[in-house]
């Protein structure tokens, strides 16, 4: 442990690389989610109708059906087997998860995930307990449940309670008390269980990281032998168990987060002072000494201090 | 007496595995109670043309909204969550807000990616979205001998959705009531003749949920007047009643009379008199 340890979560990072390289992933996730939103609100907002429809399902300049492969999945095991157009969306949607990155989704698109980092960001300002923690695994059984709702119910189970939907219909074709799901969501983040609900509990997050659990796009951590131990990338990751293999591996280790739990938000980019992250693909066999750690070789001190 | 598991990493997956199974036993029958509950379409909730039946149809629809963009008259709405009754997300409309055109091109069924709204629909004539009914027959102005005539005139399909019978006005003795008749054989279920009902508030002929609206047919009754069949397969020749002894055959030689004397001009029975 050392003393960075202490100071405020990327603060080495702002005084080291400057307040853009510091933020740089978080600021383009954001503006990626308001872009995937603002296309779907062109239309009801200023009549430009690019994209129609929802997350769910669209229609892009009138050509491109776009479904999400997980209702699809539903609807079909509910016995409803959907006309050509929903199944080339389902098809093209799926297919870039997979070939990309599966759970991009989640951190780039997805409108709950603004949601639930502000309830993180605020867990963490507040310094809250960080509460019930469900087993990883939990998440693959709501995947289970819903689907299995769906066979018995014949119905698009999830798409009843489904908060991305509420949110994301709501926010373009009205919302009703859609507010209060998202509200308990933020809530159950906040003050039940820490980083609760993309990470253990929603199905669709579970989906769309089998999805890509063999995509390309990959953090590594390829400068590992640098890391100062800080302890700031576990402090911002969502994820953060998916971290521990790469950066703690021996020089035989693979430095590349293949965990499918990995959203590829990037944030543990942003916060390291040591650059110890970056975007690379998952073939990429750059060699990565691990770190050699005892008494007679500290942890580098890589910060000016601390 | 607590010993320690022969095999820890066996018993740990089996907790695990019971504990997940029971986490969602729990969280799935949650669910499916509340999906239970949320199917439950209300009465004036009217699906768009060629939706599937109600089961089918929450199988099939992905509440993309897509129909409700293509709507050119703003009659589609998707289901707010708390606020209208059908299935959060789900096209519905409510005909005394805003009924159907019926537009000859069917734009919603076009723009359906799942086909939730069936594509075999081709002739918006052939549609059922719901069945007019003349439900409230005491305020009716056609019904009280009034002519209104609004839900006959602007009914899509004339004269043949709805026409109006002529029936005795049992209250003036000599007028007329031209009272409005819905044929179930021609209703789209539109919804405009609901929209259009002059009445303030609630409308006299209301769109209902086929469902709702239409009783099964009594299959084991004959309809003469349809099928000409007759109700036996042939004729049974049942044996003729001779005259002869022992019958009652009065008029005939051998019938017996009578102990009794009936009273006068009524002696001899009923045949031949």
């Amino acid at each position: 442990m050392t003393g960075s340890t202490h100071l405020p979560v990327g603060a080495e990072a702002i005084r080291d690389k400057g307040y853009w390289l510091a933020y740089r992933f978080l600021i383009l996730r954001r503006l990626s989610q308001a872009f995937f939103l603002s296309l779907f609100l062109l239309g009801p907002w200023f009549g430009i109708w690019w994209v129609k429809g929802n997350l769910s399902g669209s229609l892009t300049f009138d050509v491109l059906p776009l479904t999400d492969p997980f209702i699809a999945l539903q609807g079909v095991v509910a016995g409803h087997w959907p006309e050509m157009t929903a199944l080339i969306g389902a098809l093209i949607v799926g297919a870039v998860y997979a070939l990309i990155g599966g759970r991009l989704y989640c951190s780039w698109v997805c409108p709950i995930n603004p949601i639930t980092d502000a309830a993180s960001w605020l867990h963490r300002k507040l310094d809250l307990p960080k509460g019930w923690q469900p087993k990883r695994g939990t998440k693959y059984f709501m995947l289970a449940m819903v689907l299995g709702v769906s066979v018995l119910t014949g119905t698009v189970a999830w798409e009843f309670v489904n908060p991305i939907s509420m949110l994301h219909r709501g926010l373009i074709f009205g919302a009703g008390f859609a507010w209060a799901l998202v509200i308990g969501v933020f809530l159950f983040d906040l003050l039940l269980a820490r980083r609760g609900w993309c990470g253990h509990l929603c199905p669709v997050g579970a989906f769309y990281g089998l999805l890509g659990s063999k995509s390309l796009l990959r953090v590594t951590t390829q400068k590992r032998a640098a890391c100062d131990d800080c302890m700031d990338c576990f402090a911002v990751c969502p994820e953060m168990q998916v971290i521990t293999p790469a950066l703690r591996g021996k020089d035989a280790d693979t430095p590349l987060i293949l965990s499918p739990d990995c959203t590829n938000c990037g944030r543990c980019i942003d916060v390291c002072a040591v650059d110890v992250f970056h975007f690379t693909h998952r073939f990429d066999e750059t060699p990565a000494p691990g770190r050699v750690r005892d008494r007679t070789n500290p942890a580098p001190k890589v910060g000016k201090a601390a | 007496m607590s010993t320690q598991p022969k095999n820890p990493a066996r018993r740990r997956f089996l907790q695990d595995a019971a504990r997940g199974t029971a986490g969602c036993a729990v969280a799935g029958m949650t669910l499916a109670w509340f999906v239970q509950d949320a199917r439950a379409l209300p009465d004036r909730a009217i699906r768009p043309p060629g939706a599937l039946p109600e089961d089918d149809f929450l199988a099939a629809c992905i509440r993309c909204g897509l129909c409700v963009r293509d709507c050119p008259y703003d009659t589609l709405v998707l289901a707010e969550l708390g606020v209208d009754g059908a299935a959060t997300g789900t096209p519905f409309f409510t005909a005394r807000d805003v009924p159907c055109e019926m537009c000859e091109d069917i734009p919603c069924v076009a723009a359906c990616p799942t086909g939730a709204l069936d594509k075999e629909l081709t002739d918006i004539d052939d549609s059922r979205m719901g069945l007019a009914v003349l439900i409230d027959q005491e305020n009716c102005l056609n019904a009280l001998g009034l002519r209104c005539d609004v839900c006959y005139r602007v009914c899509p399909v004339i004269d043949e959705a709805i026409t109006l019978e002529r029936r005795h006005n049992e209250r003036s003795g000599h007028h007329a009531i031209f009272m409005p008749v819905v044929h179930s054989d021609h209703c789209t279920g539109c919804g405009k003749c609901e929209k259009s009902c002059v009445l303030p508030g609630e409308a006299a002929i209301k769109v209902l949920p086929i469902r709702v609206a239409q009783a099964d047919q009594a299959e084991h009754y004959k309809r003469s007047w349809e099928e000409n069949t007759p109700l036996v397969d042939e004729i049974i020749d049942l044996p003729d009643r001779l005259p002869g002894t022992g019958t009652d055959n009065l008029a005939a030689p051998g019938g017996f009379e009578p102990t009794f004397k009936l009273p006068q001009g009524a002696t001899t029975g009923g045949i031949g008199q």
